[in-house]
């Protein structure tokens, strides 16, 4: 008998291409997602040593960090994004790589539309020049971020030069409570392990609360993983999986679906299979969480004070925390419940899909947002925009008074023009609460949909159990 | 890419843990298209005021900072994205190692194929280099790659752990692309035995 194997290195063993002793296992891609930002070097890379893209049928372009979430008819008045975005698509063109571009009716956020067009798949490697990449292992592909440098090599050799990473289970049990999300069950995990917690490891999360999980609910979970220093998170794939992939453009059809599944099955990890990490939650307990200081392992339940950095021992920790409460401008000890709010962000590759903004509509409906609160709802795909609009949702965030835009990062990352003003406080359903992240000076609470809008209609930070 | 040699430089340091690469290069910056010019947007909004002046109390506007090569940071540094501009605009300021209890994977990966060489020294080494540097704002030390040892101003020697492909491919100047490339028979290989599961040029 085969030594009993996790779903991490089933996915690992069926890529490597190469492995010479002392070196990286070579290892192949299956799917190479490309955006505007993190792609224009490698393709000057290419062109410098005359190499051509090995495999355009395993690549696919988006345009989505630099680009405007204004109305697609306006033209992109940051020159340098424009410039950005129109050397992505000329790119594309020189290279043969499909393109969703800028006025694409496909348009997204790359690991928004990779999911939506039935791209990912179990079982698959999946890499973009993207952190977030990590969002693909919901549908139990190993998936992750990569650098530049990295990007060229796969768009000349369709391989990457890696090392197998530790693997880490995460088992989550238990009924979630009313107004407690997926959101949480990750912002949890982060705020216990802290943000380097997962480093050198790939997360799989089991137990029966992610069984329970949505695809779009597990995609979130999965998303953050490197919010705890994973580069990958994996769920093994099962019978909701399968009933989101079928169908989709580019899944398998006909003879070729049932062959799929017959491998797809084959995935989950084995039964004694051992990992180098453990972990283990109870969903039962978690409360809606919300992050007050500038990491996202600095997070609490939403009813807990802001921690003091007296408690803290370590010097260089506590100083990190003191820091951090400074640029918040918050004080230790006290809650965070009822805290002003100046803007409400729903989007990003986290957040954005339709489970996300129906639970932001349940909130905002009948209900209007607070007086001098901007609100901006961003959905992840213009697939999304439009099966948001025939179930009347834009309807429903206008009439309140939010902003109902156009798909791409927005303010997540602030490189398009949708960013804080210097001291506002955000509370903001993407990943990242880094200083600055959502604009230079710029205040982020990190939450649930159902938190943010809360918060919108509330104008503070507001228990969304409240208003269930 | 030039072999890595052995070196000598001041300690920066900027002891803060977990230092994130938005705060390493913010993202507005990124939207270049070319790798050059990033050395003045390194840690930009740490470095400069609302109106773009050089804050004086920040490590890198001093004149220790100048000329040296060796950043010492807190925990976990270069977590976050996984822009490459991080290690690019770090590399373009002078710095050639950093030296830190741990760091992020990508900005790992990332530093090591920029000839930025990412150190994990001990918490107990940390320590005593932040000591050091209380005490002499010049203290130095010698990074030497080939003995995998970081040898500090008063001839103590610390060791340092590093993948022995990344160390061979700095110190022998190996492009890593072009190792790839040798490998296109076993990638052929590959290919052939294991059809794609999706075509993204298909009609669909």
């Amino acid at each position: 008998m085969t030594k009993p194997r996790t779903l991490i290195e089933k996915v690992w063993d069926a890529h490597v291409v190469a492995e010479r002793p002392g070196a990286p296992a070579l290892l192949y891609i299956d799917l190479h997602l490309v955006h505007e930002v993190t792609s224009p070097q490698a393709f000057a890379g290419l062109r410098a040593r005359g190499l051509r893209v090995r495999r355009p049928d395993l690549t696919l372009a988006t345009t989505d960090h630099s680009t405007p979430t204004t109305p697609r008819s306006l033209p992109i008045v940051d020159d340098v994004a424009r410039r950005q975005v129109e050397q992505l698509e000329a790119n594309a063109r020189e290279f043969g790589i499909p393109c969703f571009g800028f006025r694409s009716d496909r348009q997204g956020i790359v690991h928004v539309i990779g999911p939506e067009n039935g791209l990912t798949q179990p079982g698959m490697t999946v890499v973009c020049g993207d952190s977030h990449t990590a969002t693909h292992g919901a549908f139990g592909a190993l998936a992750f971020g990569i650098g530049t440098s990295q990007v060229e090599h796969v768009l000349a050799t369709q391989c990457l030069l890696e090392r197998r990473s530790k693997t880490f289970k995460v088992q989550v049990d238990g009924v979630l409570r009313p107004g407690v999300t997926a959101k949480d069950i990750i912002l949890a995990l982060i705020a216990r392990i802290g943000v380097g917690g997962g480093t050198g490891c790939v997360f799989e999360y089991c137990g029966s609360t992610i069984r329970a999980l949505s695809m779009e609910e597990r995609m979130t979970i999965c998303n953050m993983s490197i919010e705890g220093g994973a580069r990958a998170g994996m769920i093994a794939p099962d019978e909701t999986t399968y009933d989101y992939l079928y169908g989709r453009p580019f899944a398998p059809k006909g003879a070729a679906w049932e062959a799929a599944l017959e491998r797809w099955r084959k995935l989950p990890t084995d039964e004694g299979a051992v990992y180098d990490k453990e972990i283990w939650i109870d969903a039962s307990t978690l409360e809606p969480m919300i992050t007050f200081g500038t990491n996202p392992g600095m997070g609490i339940p939403i009813t807990a004070p802001v921690p003091d950095p007296m408690s803290v021992t370590d010097p260089v920790e506590r100083e990190t925390l003191v820091k951090a409460l400074r640029y918040m401008d918050l004080e230790p000890g006290k809650p965070l419940l009822g805290h002003r709010v100046d803007v409400v962000f729903i989007g990003s590759c986290t957040n954005s899909r339709m489970s996300d903004l129906r639970a932001a509509a349940r909130i905002f409906k009948g209900r209007k947002v607070a007086d001098g609160v901007r609100v901006l709802v961003v959905p992840g795909s213009q697939p999304i925009k439009r099966q948001a609009e025939a179930e009347g949702l834009d309807r429903i965030f206008r009439e309140a008074g939010a902003e109902w835009r156009e798909a791409g990062c927005s303010m997540c990352i602030a490189m398009n023009g949708d960013e804080l003003r210097p001291g506002e406080y955000s509370v903001s359903t993407s990943n990242r609460n880094f200083e600055g992240r959502q604009g230079k000076g710029g205040r982020t609470l990190l939450a649930s949909p159902l938190t943010a809008a809360a918060a919108a209609v509330t104008g503070r930070v507001t228990d969304v159990r409240t208003l269930l | 890419m030039s072999r890595f040699e052995r070196f000598t430089s001041r300690l920066v340091p900027l002891l803060v843990d977990n230092i994130d690469t938005d705060q390493i290069i913010p993202a507005r910056f990124l939207k270049t298209i070319t790798k050059e010019g990033l050395d003045r947007q390194l840690f930009y909004d740490w470095r400069y005021d609302a109106e773009g002046n050089p804050r004086p109390d920040f490590i890198l506007n001093q004149p220790r900072a100048q000329g040296a090569a060796v950043l010492l940071a807190g925990d976990n540094f270069g977590c976050g994205s996984s822009r490459e501009h991080a290690p690019w605009a770090l590399t373009q300021f002078g710095f050639r190692a950093v030296i830190s209890t741990s760091f992020a994977d990508i900005f790992r990966q990332n530093a090591l194929k920029n000839a930025l060489l990412p150190i994990v020294v001990s918490p107990e080494i940390h320590a005593a280099l932040r000591e050091a540097l209380e005490r002499d704002p010049d203290y130095t030390v010698t990074v030497d790659l080939a003995a995998q040892k970081l040898i500090l101003a008063d001839g103590a020697e610390a060791e340092f752990p590093i993948d022995p492909f990344a160390k061979y491919c700095l110190l022998e100047g190996v492009d890593e692309l072009g190792y790839i490339l040798q490998h296109e028979e076993a990638i052929q290989t590959f290919e052939r035995e294991h059809p794609s599961p999706v075509n993204t040029l298909a009609p669909t």
